[in-house]
C-alpha cells in the first residue's frame, strides 16, 4: 500500500526507483502507467488530471507511456516482431509502415535473427530485450521499467541502459524501478527516488547524482 | 462501416489462428437450421390460413338429401339477388371424394349420399331471404357456412402460427445466449492479450472489433450451414407440401416467403454480431 506520496517528474528526467521487496516499487510504477487508480490523492500525467478522467481517455494517454514489465507480458502466441510492433500498430501504424522500425528495434536489442520466434521459445533475457524494445519502439513520453535488466547479462545491461539514456536524451521521461546500484551509479544525471513502507524515504540522501532542473510537470 | 470485417493478417494473428471453428459455429448451424424449419412451416400455414380464409369468407353449401329436388334448389338460388357462382356437385364426384375415406363403400347404392349444391354471396346480400327460397324448393334442403364449419381449423391454424413465431423467437434468443456465452469465453481465453493491449493503448472498440469479427465469422458460416441442411429437407418435403397445397390450396410458399427465408441467416449474423459486440464492450468496461 502506498501512503503520503507527493512528487514531481521531471519531464525529460531519468528517474530510478529503488527501496526493498514489498515496499511499493510496482504500485507506484501501476500508478504511473494507469493501470490502477489511487483511492486517495491526485495524478497529474502530461499536464493532464487522470485520477477520476473517465476511462475511454485513458488509451490516448498510454499510447505516450512505454511500460517493460517485470514478468515481460509478452503475448505468447505472436511472434517476438508481432510482439514488438504492437504498440505500432494499436497507434494505427499499417504493417508496411511497421516493417522496418521492428526490424530495426530487433536488430538493436540483438534480436534480428529471433522475429518470428514466440516468447516461449525465446530465453529470459531474449524475453526482456523483446518487452524493451516493445516499451520503446513508439519513442514514448514516458518510459516506465520494472527491472529491466534483471535477465540480461552486464553487457546487454548497460546497452539497455544506453538506449534508455538515448531515449532520455530525446526528451522521454524514464522511471526505472531496480536494486542495481551499479545500473544506478553507471547513468550519470540520474535521479533517485527510494521507496520504503509505502512512502518516500529520503528522497535525496542517497543521490549520487544532482538531480537537474525541472522543466515543466511530466 | 463494414471495415471491421477485414482484418490484416498482423490483426488476424492477434487472438491466435484456431485450426478448427469453435463451437459457436456449431451451436449457430443447429439454431438456424430450426429458425429455417419452423420458419418455413409458419409461412406454409399462413398461406394456408390465408388461401382457406379467403375461400370459405362468402362461400355457402345446400345439403339436398336424396331424392330432394336439386333442380328446384338451383333454381331458387340463382334467382336470388347477391348469389352467385352456384354449382351442383354432382352424385359421382361427392361418392369419388367419400372414397379417400371409405373406399369402394363409397360406391355402394346403400349409402344415401346428399346433394350438394355451393354457391357465393355478395357482401349485404339477404341470407335470410335465401334461406327461404330453399326452403321452398326443398323443405328438409339445410345451408351450412363455409366460415362456420372450417372456423375451429382456422384458429388452430393461426395459433401455430403465433407458436412457430414465438419458437423463432426463442431460438433467437437461445442463438444470442449462446453467442454470449461464446463471447464471455473467448474474453477469458484472451485475458491476458487484452491486459496487454489495452496496457499499451488500445480503445475498447479496436479489441472488440477483434472479437466481433471473429464471432460474425463463426456465425456466418454456422448460419449458412444451417440454412443449407434446412434448404435440403425443405427440398425433400416439397413434393408432400405439394400435395397438402392441392388439398388446402395454400400449403407452398411463395417467391416471397423464399426470399425471406433466405433472408434469415443473414438476419441471425447480423443478430449474433450485435450482441457479441454488445457483450464483448460490457465486459471491456468492467476493467480500467
Amino acid at each position: 500500500m502506498l501512503r503520503d506520496l507527493d512528487f514531481r517528474l521531471a519531464n525529460g528526467g531519468f528517474y530510478f526507483l529503488t527501496g526493498p521487496s514489498g515496499a511499493g516499487k510496482t504500485s507506484l510504477l501501476k500508478l504511473l502507467y494507469l493501470a490502477q487508480r489511487p483511492t486517495r490523492g491526485r495524478i497529474r500525467l502530461f499536464g493532464e488530471e487522470l485520477t477520476d478522467a473517465p476511462r475511454n481517455s485513458l488509451p490516448q494517454f498510454r499510447r505516450r507511456i512505454g511500460v517493460v514489465f517485470q514478468d515481460f507480458r509478452l503475448v505468447r502466441h505472436l511472434s517476438a516482431f508481432d510482439n514488438v510492433a504492437l504498440p505500432l500498430r494499436i497507434s494505427g501504424a499499417s504493417d508496411e509502415q511497421v516493417e522496418g522500425p521492428v526490424r530495426e528495434m530487433l536488430a538493436w536489442v540483438g534480436l534480428a535473427d529471433r522475429a518470428s520466434a514466440r516468447p516461449p521459445t525465446l530465453s529470459g533475457g531474449e524475453q526482456q530485450r523483446v518487452a524493451i524494445a516493445r516499451a520503446v519502439i513508439n519513442r514514448p513520453d514516458l518510459l516506465v521499467a520494472d527491472e529491466p535488466t534483471g535477465n540480461v547479462d552486464a553487457a546487454m545491461a548497460q546497452r539497455l541502459m544506453h538506449l534508455f539514456s538515448a531515449l532520455n536524451r530525446q526528451g522521454t521521461t524514464v522511471v526505472v524501478a531496480t536494486h542495481d546500484v551499479g545500473l544506478i551509479s553507471a547513468t550519470p544525471g540520474a535521479k533517485l527516488i527510494r521507496l520504503e513502507g509505502g512512502s518516500i524515504a529520503d528522497p535525496t540522501g542517497t543521490l549520487r547524482n544532482p538531480p537537474r532542473p525541472v522543466r515543466s510537470d511530466a | 462501416m463494414f471495415d471491421w470485417l477485414f482484418a490484416s493478417p498482423s490483426e488476424a494473428r492477434l487472438l491466435g489462428e484456431a485450426r478448427l471453428r469453435g463451437p459457436t459455429a456449431w451451436v449457430v448451424a443447429i439454431m438456424s437450421f430450426s429458425i429455417m424449419i419452423i420458419a418455413a412451416a409458419g409461412l406454409a400455414l399462413t398461406n394456408t390460413a390465408g388461401t382457406l380464409s379467403q375461400a370459405i369468407e362468402s362461400r355457402y353449401s345446400v345439403e339436398v338429401p336424396a331424392g330432394g329436388n336439386v333442380a328446384a334448389v338451383l333454381s331458387a338460388i340463382r334467382s336470388a339477388p347477391g348469389a352467385s357462382d352456384v354449382q351442383a356437385i354432382p352424385e359421382a364426384e361427392m361418392r369419388r371424394t367419400l372414397e379417400r375415406w371409405l373406399g369402394s363403400a363409397a360406391q355402394s347404392g346403400e349409402l344415401p349420399v346428399p346433394a350438394l349444391v355451393n354457391f357465393d354471396l355478395k357482401a349485404g346480400a339477404d341470407l335470410v331471404d335465401i334461406r327461404g327460397r330453399v326452403r321452398t324448393a326443398s323443405p328438409d334442403a339445410k345451408i351450412t357456412t363455409h366460415r362456420e364449419a372450417v372456423g375451429p381449423l382456422l384458429r388452430s391454424l393461426r395459433l401455430l402460427q403465433w407458436v412457430a413465431l414465438g419458437l423463432v423467437l426463442l431460438l433467437s434468443a437461445a442463438a444470442s445466449a449462446a453467442v454470449v456465452l461464446a463471447a464471455r469465453g473467448a474474453l477469458d481465453t484472451h485475458r491476458f492479450t487484452i491486459e496487454v493491449m489495452h496496457g499499451i493503448g488500445a480503445t475498447d472498440l479496436q479489441i472488440t472489433r477483434l472479437f466481433q469479427r471473429k464471432i460474425a465469422i463463426d456465425a456466418f458460416v454456422g448460419s449458412l450451414a444451417g440454412a443449407a441442411a434446412a434448404a435440403l429437407v425443405l427440398l425433400m418435403l416439397s413434393a408432400g407440401a405439394a400435395f397438402a397445397g392441392e388439398l388446402t390450396g395454400g400449403a407452398t410458399l411463395s417467391g416471397l416467403d423464399f426470399l425471406f427465408l433466405a433472408l434469415l441467416p443473414l438476419a441471425l449474423t447480423v443478430l449474433a454480431t450485435l450482441v457479441a459486440r454488445t457483450a464483448v464492450l460490457a465486459a471491456l468496461g468492467k476493467a480500467l
